[in-house]
């Protein structure tokens, strides 16, 4: 039988080709069950919201969820990997809340996680892998970097209550600078540190420009030894992405938040021209892994296909099956 | 030559005042000014389109991608909790969120509390956040003759000068937050149309007292 490339909805044409391009890059299909014990989420319930998982009684009584959730099933599922690099790419649908209907979604999903021994090449390898991901969905596209860990470092140094950590995390992640000098006023939290946050919030750009701007700012702040390290690692990005055709596609932003709990490091997002939502969202998460008793490090990030939208980049086009 | 910026405004006397300060800007629009029923105006020259929306629809329309930026009240970002920047505090349509009762009410811990709102979400975690229990009641306007009729305790609801209140005979107990308009923008907007958008956003900064 002939399937042709014609044939297939704009979603799957995507879908493969993504699919095609992580094969290419040495990644292993893993498929997975539609259905997880509900403990796995239960013991993981900051991660996942109770409230958006579907469960159901299986017939030996045992507590069943549809997965809201492809993450945690991969990491349950891979165990000893000692020195190693498990690279995994999947492609599944998740059944969870849409945060804007508020009511349950069927939400597909294709992605990469690599688990192991995660160095910064790793790093770099997977922020690659998501910016070709972006560039097979649109010819206008940008990848946000930011370093969760300067965010992390700095509220820290804030010694402010979680709910006030959570406060401006969430400030920083709307861009809302009045709403973060509230927070900052509420708890207490000095001028000087105030003025660092808010930079987190109005450097947004290429590297090159952004990157200086805080190594001038942080080069006095205390523990500044942790902060020029976190540049660091973000100057490696840069460097790694010299070159690979993908460069303008790099930013920096800082408003680029996630769950400080279960990610940590390098956290990025990936928009393309005429989606109103993000396509991709990644970054790295020891936390995560630690929390669920794994001494390797890892990091990964998912295509959401649902919010590509009605973007037309494969009406009519051929796709190239790599690999 | 660069993309049109879409600009949401909402409808009304907060609209009329936010586009004087757009105009302020740079980025004027006169067709605006004329009077028809016409809900969509441009300005090619200067690279903006402006539209009159519902001022409760202005979030969704940004957070969709229909509007690039637009012009919203914090108490409908908070009550809707959408995703989206909020660029500029515009310090214009100033009032609060607040609790009010009938004068002398006092609260019976044992029993819920019965709160009268439009606002439900911003209710629900105000009071979930103190741990009390409490009864909705959604209502769509004329909030204040709940707690008079006894249909509810309290009521959430905006206060600007607290006329209203007192004329029927209630007042405020406590305060939720202090709101006033915001500045917004699309996320991917912000992205694909950065330099407009902060151009625009670094204008209307310049006007805020």
């Amino acid at each position: 039988m002939e399937i042709k490339l014609t044939e297939l909805s704009n979603k799957e044409k995507a879908m493969f080709a993504l699919r095609a391009l992580y094969a290419s890059h040495g990644f292993s299909m893993f498929r997975m069950s539609k259905f997880e014990a509900f403990d796995l989420y239960a013991d993981n319930r900051d991660f996942m919201d109770y409230a958006s998982i579907i469960t159901f009684t299986d017939t030996d009584g045992m507590l069943m969820a549809l997965k809201p959730d492809v993450t945690l099933s991969i990491v349950k599922n891979n165990r000893n990997i000692g020195d190693d690099i498990r690279k995994i790419y999947y492609n599944e649908n998740v059944y969870r809340v849409s945060p804007r209907t508020r009511y349950f979604k069927e939400i597909m999903q294709v992605g990469v996680e690599c688990l192991g021994k995660v160095d910064d090449d790793c790093i770099c390898e997977v922020l690659l892998l998501a910016a070709e991901s972006l560039s097979i969905l649109s010819k206008d596209a940008v990848l946000d970097i930011s370093n969760l860990d300067i965010l992390s470092q700095l509220i820290a140094s804030c010694r402010v209550p979680r709910e006030a950590e959570e406060k401006i995390a969430e400030e920083i992640g709307k861009k809302n600078i009045h709403g973060l000098a509230q927070v900052c006023r509420d708890y207490d939290i000095g001028p000087a540190r105030c003025e660092l946050l808010k930079m987190l919030i109005t450097t947004y750009g290429k590297p090159e420009e952004v990157i200086p701007k805080l190594e001038t700012a942080f080069a006095k702040a205390e523990g500044a030894e942790e902060y020029m390290a976190s540049l660091g690692r973000l100057k490696k990005i840069v460097k790694a992405f010299r070159g690979s055709g993908f460069e303008d596609m790099l930013n920096l932003d800082f408003s680029v938040v996630s769950d400080l709990k279960y990610y940590n490091g390098i956290f990025f997002k990936g928009f393309v021209k005429g989606a109103p939502d993000g396509v991709l969202s990644g970054g790295q998460y020891d936390k995560l892994m630690k929390n669920m008793n794994r001494n390797s490090k890892a990091i990964g990030f998912a295509v959401y296909m649902d919010n590509l939208g009605r973007l037309s980049r494969f009406e009519g086009e051929e796709v190239v099956i790599r690999g | 030559m660069a993309d049109m910026i879409n600009v949401a405004l909402p409808k009304g006397r907060l609209g009329d005042r936010v586009y004087d300060m757009f105009e302020a800007a740079g980025f004027e629009c006169p067709s605006i000014r004329e009077k028809n029923r016409k809900l969509i105006f441009e300005n090619p020259e200067k690279g903006v389109r402006y539209f009159w929306v519902k001022p409760s629809d202005v979030a969704i329309y940004v957070e969709r991608g229909a509007a690039d930026i637009g012009v919203v009240g914090k108490d409908i970002l908070m009550e809707a909790g959408s995703d989206i920047y909020e660029l500029l505090d515009l310090n214009t349509g100033c009032c609060r969120m607040a609790v009010a009762a009938p004068k002398g009410y006092v609260n019976d811990p044992d029993s819920d509390l019965r709160v009268a709102t439009k606002f439900t979400n911003v209710a629900r975690e105000y009071y979930a956040s103190m741990g009390r229990d409490i009864d909705i009641i959604h209502l769509n306007g004329s909030i204040e003759l709940a707690p008079i009729l006894g249909l509810s305790d309290v009521i959430v609801d905006l206060v600007e000068t607290g006329t209203t209140l007192r004329e029927n005979n209630l007042e405020v107990i406590e305060e939720i937050a202090q709101i006033s308009a915001r500045l917004i923008s699309n996320k991917s907007s912000f992205k694909f149309k950065n330099k407009q958008i902060e151009e625009i956003a670094g204008k209307m900064a310049e006007q805020i007292k």
